[in-house]
């Protein structure tokens, strides 16, 4: 079942320098329960195309739908949890208030509230800290409760543009690990933006390798690793070729061109 | 091998040390300043010193100079010790209350009363520009037009001299029936409310682009989006203005006080003072508005640290 489906998509910002053609003509669905990586040098729109499936950004052409309906629509029917580069927890709010934000906004009662956080903060494993505020936690354990807030509303589809980009190699890869846990347990449709080959090979069932000016899709590799991964796969001949794979993408793409 | 033991340093020796870390270096500046004052206090007194001798013939010595400029009438400039000992008599030794023609009532010997006179209204004063500078501050971050068009009154607002404004204003209040507390506190209002409404609409931009992002994605609306993001954000500015707005307010009433003839007051104190070459009397309403000022910013810093660690802002 398709959940994204994005036809010829257009986007060109206005800038002060004149248009800028951040997306150009790029096609791509989603089934329900894939777990998508977008990857690709910066600029190549892979962000800008995150933002436009979340209505962030309106396309100036073609069409994108989400669940079926336009993505605005969608935003409202809480089609989506969106994770950013950094965790955003907003400082005066403890973990667990944190957490409640997005469920204050669509209006949960108080009891539900408190029964969603105490499930994601299991689900995140952050029982214990939700008392805690922000700055009292790690940058890896404050990006796990900025996924717990984007998961806290149930949402079917979880929109990460780059989460773990700023957080070590050490972090990064016990995250990569969580985060493949939870999306066997919690069956989301996962779209996942990176900078890094490694973590798109290792995470996902679908690459997307995008290039700059303008960007644009210029491959689409479906993984055929298993699902269940653990961290030494990454150590495979299926693995090194699907990697290889995606780094002969950049370089088609002209993405190393500077 | 001979192993020196090393004892642990006694508690009450750190703390001490740590005091008088912390007390000393107050304590130099002071005793520099009054140094400093007590040398200024001779070399600008020491001429009606020299005046009165001449004219009663007589020869002084130069501690008796010396002794006399620190102890006159009406000095030019009274020693440390004259302000301190005026402040303690119209302070602890007047009664706050006094009667007079069987009635019981404020007494303005007291320098107390005085400083509740001034700090009524300014307190008012600042909650009124408080509350009209948030609201202002809201108003504009919300609505281009008045983004456009208010903030350029406010500043200029500040540009007029405050001593032109004052006694047109309690002129103005006067003739329409209002007197004392309001008018002094509208003036004191007038100069503390634009300092909250730069802070506040500094605090109330703050939010990074990722944070209305994320409420965005929410679909929050834009009082939620304020009462969740906006004002939590502007609370720490909000405090660096009100500590301005205060002291702003204060001054704001002692002028308020002096061009109008008020008989009541710090301002008052001064104006007074000045009339009757009561240097003394001046001088000692100078360090009570210091001390009032000191003690509200104080208060105003109590307040937002006890804020902040709630908030869990204060680390």
């Amino acid at each position: 079942m398709t959940v994204i489906s994005a036809k010829s998509l257009d986007l060109t910002f206005q800038t002060n320098d004149g248009p800028v053609q951040a997306l150009s003509d790029v096609s791509l669905d989603i089934n329900k329960g894939e777990f998508v990586s977008f990857i690709g040098p910066s600029g190549c729109g892979k962000t800008t195309f995150l933002r436009v499936i979340a209505a962030l950004e309106q396309p100036t052409g073609g069409s994108v739908t989400v669940n079926g309906m336009t993505p605005d629509e969608a935003r409202r029917a809480r089609a989506y949890g969106y994770v950013f580069q950094a965790a955003g927890l907003y400082p005066w709010r403890t973990i667990e208030k944190n957490i409640k934000l997005p469920l204050e906004i669509m209006g949960f009662s108080r009891a539900e509230q408190q029964e969603r956080v105490n499930n994601v903060l299991q689900l995140v494993d952050l029982e214990g800290f939700g008392k805690k505020f922000p700055w009292q936690l790690s940058g890896g354990m404050q990006q796990r409760a900025s996924i717990a807030r984007a998961l806290a509303f149930d949402a079917d589809i979880l929109l990460m543009d780059e989460p773990f980009g700023a957080l070590d190699e050490i972090v990064r890869d016990k995250l990569n690990e969580e985060l493949l846990k939870l999306w066997a347990r919690t069956d989301k449709t996962i779209c996942f933006v990176t900078h890094s080959i490694p973590e798109a090979v290792y995470l996902s069932t679908k690459i997307v390798v995008m290039s700059p000016r303008p960007g644009r899709i210029s491959d689409v590799i479906e993984s055929n690793l298993p699902r269940d991964r653990p961290l030494d796969i990454r150590d495979t001949p299926e693995f090194l070729a699907l990697a290889h794979r995606v780094r002969e993408g950049l370089r088609e793409g002209h993405a190393y061109d500077e | 091998m001979a192993v020196t033991e090393q004892h642990p340093p006694c508690a009450l020796c750190v703390a001490t040390q740590k005091v008088l870390a912390a007390v000393l270096p107050v304590l130099a500046v002071v005793g520099v300043i009054v140094a400093i004052w007590y040398a200024a206090a001779l070399g600008m007194n020491r001429g009606w010193t020299l005046d009165v001798a001449e004219r009663q013939g007589v020869e002084l010595t130069r501690g008796e100079i010396w002794r006399d400029a620190m102890v006159q009438e009406r000095p030019r400039l009274p020693a440390p010790h004259q302000v301190a000992q005026e402040l303690w008599t119209t302070t602890y030794g007047e009664d706050f209350f006094r009667e007079r023609r069987g009635e019981m009532r404020a007494n303005p010997r007291s320098l107390f009363f005085h400083a509740y006179q001034t700090l009524a209204p300014t307190i008012l004063g600042f909650v009124i520009g408080t509350l009209a500078g948030m609201i202002l501050a809201v108003a504009i971050v919300h609505n281009r037009a008045m983004d456009m068009s208010v903030m350029p009154w406010a500043i200029a607002s500040q540009t007029i001299p405050i001593l032109a404004i004052a006694p047109i204003v309690i002129v103005v209040l006067n003739a329409i029936g209002l007197v004392g507390l309001v008018p002094k506190s509208l003036i004191s209002a007038y100069l503390s409310f634009f300092p909250v409404v730069v802070g506040m609409v500094k605090g109330l931009r703050a939010p990074a682009v990722m944070d209305m992002d994320l409420l965005r994605t929410y679909s929050a609306s834009r009082i939620e989006t304020f009462w969740k993001l906006r004002l939590p954000a502007s609370v720490p500015f909000l405090f660096t203005s009100l500590k301005v707005a205060i002291a702003a307010a204060l001054v704001g009433t002692i002028v308020a006080e002096m061009p109008t003839g008020a008989r009541f007051g710090l301002g008052a104190r001064l104006l007074t003072g000045s009339y009757y070459g009561q240097t003394i009397q001046i001088w000692s309403a100078l360090f009570m508005a210091a001390i009032c000022a000191a003690m509200l910013v104080g208060l105003i810093g109590f307040i937002e640290r006890m804020t902040l660690r709630r908030m869990g802002l204060d680390r």
